[in-house]
């Protein structure tokens, strides 16, 4: 999502000028940041022709982190301030401007210094190539000529290929840009800036803005160098990507105001002002100078920043407009500005979309949402922009030896930020390696070649093209997929797609299916793989002709040629057996022994089943689902029933035989409900009946499942087995399990048995059930340890979900229970799944996270998937990837639709490539890095022990800052936490995951609890992760009880909390209503019906029905957020200073937790320490 | 005096015992050199309309190892109230009750007419009859409609107060629970599994819970009965239900596919039958009704596997061992038999398929058991539906005819052991002082188990003579033998029947023209020919029929009159004549010829051969030809091919088939339709009268016989042809010279050629 920080950094954009005078508190900082910077740069400096490579990092740097835009606060801990963090990315500007101008080296630094700039001006940066690039750009032509249709990111490819540099690229992406919109470039330096900016280098000060500023400045610093050729490149091309899209043009078209000016013309405009201008600038003033004159030009705003904010409008404006003009200022500032241009421009390509941020910022929104048109307003946007950021400086200086918590990287901040900038706008998938917005966001997609992110989120839209990258920045590559994801009602479904007898195309190598990427040759009888290169004959049926661009005349006839997500029919080939498919079963199987009768949950289901039959999920506008419906009960023995439409009363067949479980019967088991809707009411009727005076408390649990599965296998289906389960099987039978439950363990080298299953039953179980298609949702309702961590097996591994309702009680629980249960059975699934990502040579799918079971290292088979089903996969080098062609993934989902049709689901997912790391910190999103993490971590406590396992994550977290610290980042003092923008939450989320009840468990947390967890985070896709580790807390009170909002979501702290008002927190989970002691009796009274806060009972478990606009808001929030989530939250109901208030502070994660987990700023000063000690 | 005729006929009337000596050798040696043993056939309910049961116990013999009832035999004191036991000479003392005992007071088991006497004894709780079906639902459907009318049918006929159950099965087994309402509910077991009793009673939930055990709580008895109700519930209670039930029985579901047999679990649904009874009602008379349409095939007691394309074993492929699962299936039914013979519960078979179903491997659950085994080509035939209907006869008092949990036990005295028994029992091996080492049949003790027994059971009881020639026995001297019989009645009653027999002694050397005309060769020939079958049934064809001819050889040499070596001299006096005769017919039965014969049919033959009485028995070893002509009265002519003319019509009855067959003549006068010419009134008499014999055969007759109507040339004549005696054959027609009669086209050598050949050896001083 949000392209990188960037989007973060957006914010601060938007406040450009913030940015600036974030510089302008750098100043301030001045006297520590200077010092820093200056030594950063020193050392630049000298690593000048070095630079290149540190460069990007080194950009990044100087500033300082950029903390957002307040966020940069600067950690104090030992050290003497941590800097701001910030993703930013460019170190000192400072020392850039230094450097740059040592540098001579121009080359180098001027490059990249350049390059950065200019996306506009890239072309200036190298001369030579400047004029190739400047071709390129007026040759937009170029792009389509180069081959690919016009998207822009094929035209990035081909570029990329006429130079590599990534000036180039840049250039290139200007031209892209331009030839879109023309401004591009600009928006990129803006963007950049605003990214960098909101981290202010130096002292806490640096408001986010502030860092902004700083990034620019670090950024430019960083860049000038090597950096600056390869961050912008990377940056650039993204941008390039994104610029295609209208947003980004207007974000450009904001920075690069002036240039767009010219954009009328742009690209031709561009060639000959740039090249004119960038030839010199490169040569002439090594970088430093060049690139401060591009770097005004293209980041006029950027460059008003730089200078002292007085300055900087002045400057800015004045720049914008003329490359020369920078030139100017650089001497001073300008190296900074320059840099920092540089750096913006690189965080503004990558910004360029966050621009939006901006739209944050008054200045912003006006970039955000003004494509090109608005250039002027832009600029003054930032001119107006910097006084907001100026206002944010000031607090956060103030915190240098406390931290003040206010000054650290805020996900409510980022979030909203987030939200207000790239939420109006559609998501257009054509570009590559584009960042999407937040999970947290509300955004469309419209797919134009690439898959949706709701379907595909990637922890990076760039990939390093060696593994030497990948290695030194420990950033893990991995996508989260949701192949069968739910949309909106506003987006397409996939388009089913049929290739007819033969099947789907696909590629005669590597079996890679028809997308968007295969290149067709030779007229159209053969088609390249876009995956392996093979080349194969195009079918005869399938053939076309391509028209002068070399696309296919039916490029938008045919999904599987313009779209990212499709469908094909698969034929028998793709069968079990060669036989289409029967549709398949779900088999109710219920507990029958007396807890499970006592609590009335028997007749719970029993009655709940007679409605919910009715919706069983169809298969698109059929009359009636195809799916078949049976029937089991159980305790220690098992009783089928024959619910045949022809009898006049159910039949009960008993099996004793658990030892060596069968089926009774064949036929008038699984039934079509209309045929057998009487018997089967009869039977649900009875069943509460027969067992009222059971006194069996045993049960069964393993030959339940053998039960299901023998049954699909008699009827050669595939199907779903609901499961509804009270107790620990101990009655003898296969799968027997003891009561091994012990808390001592934790902490110890066993705790890892507490996750493992008692018995490798259930894993072969398992195994024989996804063989056959047997998916099993397992409903537990416990009253005391059952052994989750067993049970669960086959329930996992058939990519099924476990509901666990522990003390089930039926006033309470019911309607968890029963929304839970509907939204089950009703979901979409697939069955008999098989899924297989492929990738480009380069890299592989090594690693598989989910709820799925594998028989080799690449398919991934589920005996089931639903729509809330995710499977993280990890991708590792196996050679080189290159900048051009970037990484593409294919992932094929084969499975059998509800109506028992056997399809294939495409995904397609084109990424960029990078050889400098600051692209990478640049295009990263920290939710879906989270999502892997906690995925990983929750895998390595089966073998590991937890303290492990925690302490490799914070170790591989403290690396990949500790990489872009080194590399990304301008020198400054190593007493400053710089964190990269798109990174900047990680560590509040990494010690969230840290304190999570696997991996730290309070005592209140029970092993079964542990286990479940456990295995629901394996399947949880990103906005469940993010909300599940950082719990969303809204103040009800606050809440506008006219309007369809939520109110502001508030930070998960005890501090942020006030005894006069009534919060909600939501995980996905469970929802807390938490009451504070000072609430009005008014308002209590509304909501709770009773007139004192000491009559709220504790016991409540849903907000009594009131005819009041408050209750009726709170309650219409509580249904829209259960509503979004895929189970139904339980509600609790809280007060403060109650008993109960702990559970609830448990939520609150941002404060120690009871367990020992860290608050936010102690873990922020540890994983600075960890830092520093990487860097030393 | 009587003729020995006479005699025999009036002590198998009242004791309904014959022993193939009427006067016994009186030493070892020369008892064995008779070559018939002595021996007797024993029905031990027979039925006796004159013989009102005695209310109270027999009076035991005080000696423990004897324990002998005060019988007709025993010497009485009526003084001192003291009675000597004949067996042991113990001297008892009355009991009190019998102290108004004197010689004109006698007790009924004092008299000489009660001979057989029977007690009816209070003892014991009284449990209903149990009636458990065991149904194969693998059939046509048509077949299995039949089969439940009959079944349904059956619930009226049953006591009121008798317990039924019901197990189905196909590819699974299904214990039905008929105390519930509304839903239908049963257990259903994997037809493949061997389960232990106990696996079978925990799954059925029959296990009593060890919870009264805890906390000293006093046993609560009444819970058995509970749980057992569940699959047994009384007639009265659940006919309705059951009928309903049996009514919504379908076949089979499992798919069958081309090629393949229905997985059938009949080993497995026995084993259930067997295991829930034994847990719920062990000691009571039970019965499991077995009803199956084709072959067990899967799981234990399979017979043959699924694939049509592998026919089920024939005697070909038993000599060859090449019957993959015989031994395997036959070893799981015997211990099951010999399970149910334990808990004193029978089983029957009825199985109805065109094919074998696999008889050979359970014949032991029916004769072990005494259960009945009755053999048809479907249910829906009225052979299987009379048959059935049978088994529920009542007897003249309208009681029904079955009996249970009977034990036999046999007294000797001191001159006598007892050498075994053939029949439907099985050893209780109550070893004792009269139990021979020597055995014939089921040996080793004096005790026998019959699970079910009717009014014509009958066992073959075989006597060792121990006596040493060195003490000879005095001059009319006389041995007995009692027989105890010990049953449940089927009104429940425990009844005791007690049959004590006394035979003079003779010493064979000087006496030996009385032995030899006190020889029952009637008796003789079905003891002889169930030791015959019983060996055939563990030994090859041939060595049996070679024992036979060697027996009878030495029969002819010790009782015939002949000069050596000179066949025409040979003579045999008139109660031996008939045995050679019947020698011959018996080494042609189905009993020892397999020939023709599948495995199961062999089964079949010998199940009933070894439990009828000792006419029926005759007639299977020897059928009964009648003819009907114009020429005279229906008469019984000779069983030979020159019976076969071509003016006559044959009744055969050959026990398992009656054969009506019209002679080639009459034939055609009632293709021609004579007999609905008014003018030829007489003819269709003549035709109606077989028919009327035949009916009134086949009312009385269980199982029920194969009705066969044919005529010359007509491919049933087959039944016809295979029984008589070819005396004519393709080789020797002309021969003979004669038109009369029908040559029969076989290799079989004739009565003449047997005749001839056995003079020759019996005179030959060779052998």
């Amino acid at each position: 999502m949000s392209v990188n920080q960037q989007a973060h950094t957006g914010p601060p954009y938007g406040q450009p000028q913030p940015a600036y005078q974030g510089y302008q508190q750098p100043g301030y900082g001045g006297p520590p940041l200077p010092g820093v910077p200056q030594s950063q740069y020193g050392a630049y400096n000298g690593p000048v022709p070095g630079y290149q490579q540190p460069v990007p990092p080194q950009g990044y740097f100087p500033s300082l982190g950029f903390p957002s835009k307040g966020s940069p606060v600067s950690l104090n801990s030992d050290t003497s301030s941590l800097a701001p963090n910030f993703i930013g990315s460019l170190r000192g500007p400072p020392t850039s401007g230094a450097p740059p101008p040592t540098s001579g080296a121009s080359l180098a630094a001027g490059h990249p210094g350049y390059s950065q700039f200019g996306q506009g001006d890239v072309q200036n940066g190298i001369p030579a190539s400047a004029a190739q690039v400047h071709r390129p750009p007026a040759p937009q032509p170029f792009l389509p000529g180069s081959a690919p249709p016009a998207s822009q990111p094929s035209a990035f490819q081909q570029y990329g290929v006429p130079l590599a540099s990534a000036q180039q690229l840049s250039t290139h992406m200007a031209g892209m840009t331009i030839g879109s919109t023309s401004t591009p470039a600009p928006p990129p330096a803006g963007l950049g800036y605003g990214p960098p900016t909101s981290v202010p280098p130096v002292s806490g000060s640096f408001t986010a803005t502030g860092s902004g500023l700083y990034t620019p400045y670090t950024s430019s610093q960083g860049p000038p160098p090597t950096s600056v050729s390869q961050g912008p490149p990377l940056a650039q091309p993204p941008f390039s990507g994104q610029p295609v899209s209208t947003q980004r043009l207007p974000s450009q078209v904001p920075g690069f105001a002036p240039p767009p000016s010219s954009t009328g013309i742009g690209p031709s405009s561009y060639p000959p002002a740039t090249g004119a201008p960038r030839p010199s600038p490169m040569q002439g003033p090594p970088l430093p100078g060049q690139a401060v004159a591009g770097a005004p030009t293209s980041q006029p705003n950027h460059v008003s920043s730089p200078p002292p904010p007085s300055s900087m409008s002045g400057p800015h404006p004045g720049p914008p407009p003329m490359g020369g003009l920078h030139g100017p200022p650089p001497p001073t500032h300008p190296p900074q500005p320059g840099y920092q241009m540089q750096q913006n421009g690189s965080f503004g390509q990558a910004r360029g979309p966050q621009p939006n941020y901006g739209g944050v910022f008054p200045g912003t929104p006006n970039y955000g949402s003004q494509p090109g048109p608005p250039p002027p307003p832009k600029r003054l946007d930032p001119d107006s922009i910097p006084s907001p950021q100026l206002n944010e400086l000031p607090p956060q200086q103030k915190p240098r030896h406390r931290i003040d918590p206010d000054a650290i990287p805020s996900p409510i901040q980022v979030i909203e930020d987030d939200r207000s900038n790239r939420g109006s706008e559609p998501f257009v998938t054509g570009v590559r390696g584009q960042v999407p917005p937040l999970v947290t966001t509300n955004f469309l997609v419209k797919d134009q070649g690439n898959a949706s992110p709701r379907y595909i989120r990637c922890t990076s839209y760039n990939i390093p093209c060696t593994s030497d990258m990948a290695k030194q920045s420990q950033v893990p590559l991995a996508a989260v997929i949701k192949p069968l994801a739910t949309l909106p009602p506003e987006e397409t479904l996939p388009y089913l797609v049929d290739h007819g007898e033969s099947g789907p195309v696909r590629c005669n190598r590597c079996k890679a299916y028809m997308c968007p990427f295969m290149q067709f040759i030779e007229g159209g009888r053969r088609f390249q793989c876009c995956f392996c290169s093979c080349v194969t004959e195009v079918p005869p049926h399938y053939f076309q002709h391509l028209d002068h661009t070399g696309k296919r005349v039916d490029f938008y006839d045919r999904p599987e040629l313009s779209l990212g997500s499709y469908e094909f029919l698969a034929t028998v080939d793709y069968c079990k057996n060669n036989k289409f498919p029967s549709p398949p079963a779900f088999i109710f199987m219920i507990d029958v022994s007396y807890n499970a009768v006592k609590s009335g949950l028997v007749r719970l289901i029993c009655e709940e089943l007679k409605s919910l039959l009715d919706y069983l999920p169809r298969e698109g506008n059929m009359e009636e689902s195809a799916i078949r419906v049976g029937f089991v009960t159980y305790n220690k023995v098992l009783h089928f029933y024959n619910v045949k439409s022809s009898l006049a009363q159910p039949q009960m067949m008993v099996v004793s035989d658990v030892a060596d479980m069968f089926v009774p019967l064949l036929d008038g088991f699984l039934v079509n409900v209309n045929e057998s809707r009487t018997v089967i009411a009869s039977l649900l009727d009875q069943i509460p009946e027969m067992f009222a005076d059971t006194r069996e408390t045993e049960t069964v649990f393993a030959p339940v499942i053998q039960a299901g599965l023998e049954a699909l296998k008699a009827a050669e289906c595939a199907g779903k087995l609901f499961i509804f389960h009270t107790s620990l099987p101990i009655a003898e039978a296969p799968g027997k399990l003891k009561n091994r439950d012990d808390r001592k363990l934790i902490n110890t080298d066993k705790e890892k048995t507490l996750f493992q299953p008692q018995t490798s039953f259930y894993n072969n179980l398992a195994k024989d059930c996804v063989a056959q298609g047997c998916c099993v949702d397992l409903f537990l309702f416990p009253n005391q340890y059952l052994d989750v961590a067993t049970l669960g097996v086959v329930t996992y591994q058939t990519g099924g979900s476990i509901y666990k309702y522990a003390y089930f009680q039926l006033e309470t629980d019911q309607d968890r229970f029963l929304n839970d249960l509907r939204r089950d059975v009703q979901k979409e699934v697939g069955f008999d799944a098989v899924m297989r990502v492929r990738t480009s040579t380069g890299i592989r799918a090594t690693d598989f996270f989910g709820a799925f079971y594998m028989s080799n290292t690449t398919d991934v088979e589920m005996a089931g998937l639903d729509c809330d089903k995710t499977i993280t996969v990890e991708f590792k080098h196996d050679d080189k990837l290159s900048e051009d062609n970037g990484a593409l993934l294919q992932c094929a989902l084969l499975y059998t639709s509800c109506a028992g049709q056997r399809r294939l689901r495409i995904h397609n997912l084109s990424l960029n490539c990078c050889t400098q790391l600051a692209d990478l910190y640049r295009n990263c999103e920290t939710d879906t890095l989270i999502n892997y993490l906690a995925k990983y971590a929750y895998r390595g406590v089966l073998s590991s022990p937890v303290k492990t396992v925690r302490d490799a994550l914070v170790n591989q977290c403290a690396q990949i800052l500790a990489c872009y610290r080194k590399n990304c980042a301008s020198p400054s003092s190593a007493g400053q936490l710089i964190l990269p923008e798109c990174m900047k939450l990680l560590p509040v989320y990494l010690n969230c995951v840290l304190k999570s009840d696997v991996l730290q468990p309070g005592p209140e947390v029970t092993t079964d609890d542990r286990a479940y967890i456990r295995q629901l985070v394996t399947s949880m896709d990103v906005a469940e992760t993010n909300v599940f580790f950082y719990p969303r807390l809204l103040p009800l009170t606050k809440a506008d009880v006219d309007s369809d909002s939520l109110p502001a979501a508030i930070r998960n702290s005890e501090e942020r909390l006030s005894k006069g008002d009534i919060y909600l927190l939501e995980n996905g989970l469970n929802i807390f209503v938490w009451v504070g002691v000072n609430v009005q009796q008014g308002l209590i009274q509304n909501l709770f019906g009773v007139s004192s806060f000491s009559q709220i009972s504790n016991t409540l478990s849903m907000l009594p029905i009131l005819e009041n606009p408050f209750s009726k808001k709170v309650r219409s929030i509580v249904d829209m957020l259960q509503v979004q989530r895929s189970r139904y939250m339980k509600l609790i109901i809280l007060k403060q200073e109650d008993k109960l208030e702990m559970l609830f502070k448990h939520f609150l994660v941002e404060d120690k937790s009871l367990s020992g987990g860290a608050s936010y700023v102690d873990f922020l000063c540890h994983m600075h320490k960890e830092i520093r000690q990487l860097l030393s | 005096m009587a003729t020995y005729l006479e005699f025999i006929q009036q002590n198998e009337e009242r004791d309904g015992v014959r022993f193939s000596w009427n006067v016994w050798p009186s030493s070892r040696l020369e008892a064995t050199r008779m070559v018939v043993p002595l021996a007797c056939l024993l029905t031990p309910l027979k039925e006796r309309l004159d013989l009102p049961p005695v209310q109270y116990e027999p009076v035991l013999c005080s000696r423990l190892t004897c324990k002998a009832v005060l019988n007709p035999l025993c010497q009485v004191d009526y003084r001192a109230k003291l009675w000597a036991c004949n067996f042991c000479f113990q001297r008892n003392q009355f009991p009190p009750a019998y102290a108004g005992i004197s010689e004109l007071n006698q007790p009924a088991e004092l008299m000489p007419q009660f001979s057989t006497i029977e007690y009816i004894v209070q003892r014991g709780a009284q449990t209903p009859l149990i009636f458990l079906y065991v149904v194969d639902t693998c059939l046509e459907e048509e077949d299995l409609q039949a089969l439940k009318e009959s079944l349904q049918m059956s619930l009226s006929l049953l006591p009121a107060d008798a317990l039924v159950g019901l197990i189905t099965f196909g590819r699974m087994v299904q214990v039905h629970e008929l105390s519930c309402e509304g839903i239908s509910k049963s257990y259903v077991f994997r037809g493949t599994k061997d389960l232990t009793a106990k696996q079978i009673q925990d799954m059925l939930g029959l296990s009593r819970p060890a919870v009264p055990i805890q906390q000293g709580r006093p046993l609560q008895p009444q819970e058995q009965p509970v749980i057992s109700s569940r699959f047994l519930q009384p007639v009265h209670k659940i006919d309705m239900n059951l009928t309903d039930l049996l009514g919504e029985l379908q076949r089979d579901p499992w798919p069958v596919t081309q090629g393949k047999r229905p997985l059938r679990s009949t080993g497995v649904a026995l084993s259930i039958a067997v295991g829930l009874l034994e847990g719920t009602f062990p000691n009571t008379g039970a019965r499991i009704m077995l009803f199956t349409g084709g072959p067990p095939t899967q799981g234990p007691g399979m017979v043959v596997g699924d694939e049509l394309k592998t026919p089920i074993r024939s005697w070909h492929d038993i000599e060859k061992d090449n019957a993959r699962f015989m031994k395997k299936a036959t070893k799981h039914y015997e211990t099951l038999a010999n399970r149910t013979a334990a808990n004193g519960h029978c089983i029957d078979i009825y199985a109805c398929a065109l094919d074998q179903t696999g008889l050979l491997e359970m014949k032991c659950c029916a004769n072990l058991t005494g259960g009945h085994m009755v053999m048809g080509d479907s249910f829906n035939t009225s052979l299987f539906k009379q048959t059935f209907q049978r088994v529920f006869n009542k007897g003249f008092n309208g009681e029904f005819r079955m009996a249970f949990g009977a034990s036999l036990e046999v007294k000797t005295s001191r001159e006598l052991k007892i050498a075994g028994a053939i029949g439907p029992c099985i050893s209780l091996n109550a070893k004792g002082p009269c139990v021979s080492e020597n055995e014939l049949g089921i040996g080793g003790t004096s005790q026998w188990k019959i699970c079910s027994l009717d009014p014509s059971t009958t066992l073959a009881i075989y006597f060792e003579v121990v006596n040493q020639h060195n003490a000879p026995i005095p001059q009319g001297g006389r041995g007995a033998v009692q027989f105890v019989t010990q049953y449940q009645h089927s009104s429940m009653q425990k009844r005791i029947r007690v049959t004590t027999i006394a035979r003079n002694w003779a010493d064979a050397q000087s006496q030996l023209q009385h032995i030899e005309a006190a020889f029952d060769q009637e008796a003789a020939a079905v003891l002889m020919a169930r030791l015959g079958v019983y060996r055939a049934e563990s030994e090859e064809g041939p060595d049996v029929l070679r024992w036979l001819d060697r027996q009878l050889i030495r029969l002819c040499q010790k009782f015939g009159q002949y000069n050596k070596d000179d066949p025409n001299s040979f003579r045999l006096s008139e109660s031996f004549s008939l045995y050679p005769q019947f020698m011959f017919h018996l080494r042609r039965s189905p009993f020892l010829q397999v020939f023709n014969n599948s495995p199961d049919e062999s089964s079949y033959y010998r199940h009933h051969f070894a439990r009828q009485d000792l006419t029926q028995s005759l007639i299977m070893i020897q059928p009964i030809l009648y003819a009907y002509s114009f020429y005279g009265p229906p008469e019984p002519v000779l069983l030979d091919s020159s019976s076969i003319l071509p003016d006559r019509i044959l009744l055969m009855d050959t026990f398992f088939q009656i054969v009506i067959y019209l002679g080639e003549t009459i034939a055609q006068w009632q293709k021609a339709g004579y007999q609905d010419m008014p003018e030829y009134e007489n003819f269709k008499h003549l035709l109606q009268a077989p028919l009327d014999d035949a009916q009134e055969i086949l009312q009385t007759r269980f199982p029920m016989p194969r009705y066969v109507n044919t005529e010359h040339g007509g491919s049933q004549a087959r039944f016809l042809l295979s029984k008589v005696n070819p005396s004519q054959t393709h080789n020797n027609l002309y021969a003979w010279g004669q038109e009369s009669g029908a040559p029969i086209l076989t290799d079989d050598v004739s009565l003449q050629v047997f005749m001839d050949h056995l003079k020759k050896l019996a005179v030959s001083s060779a052998s």
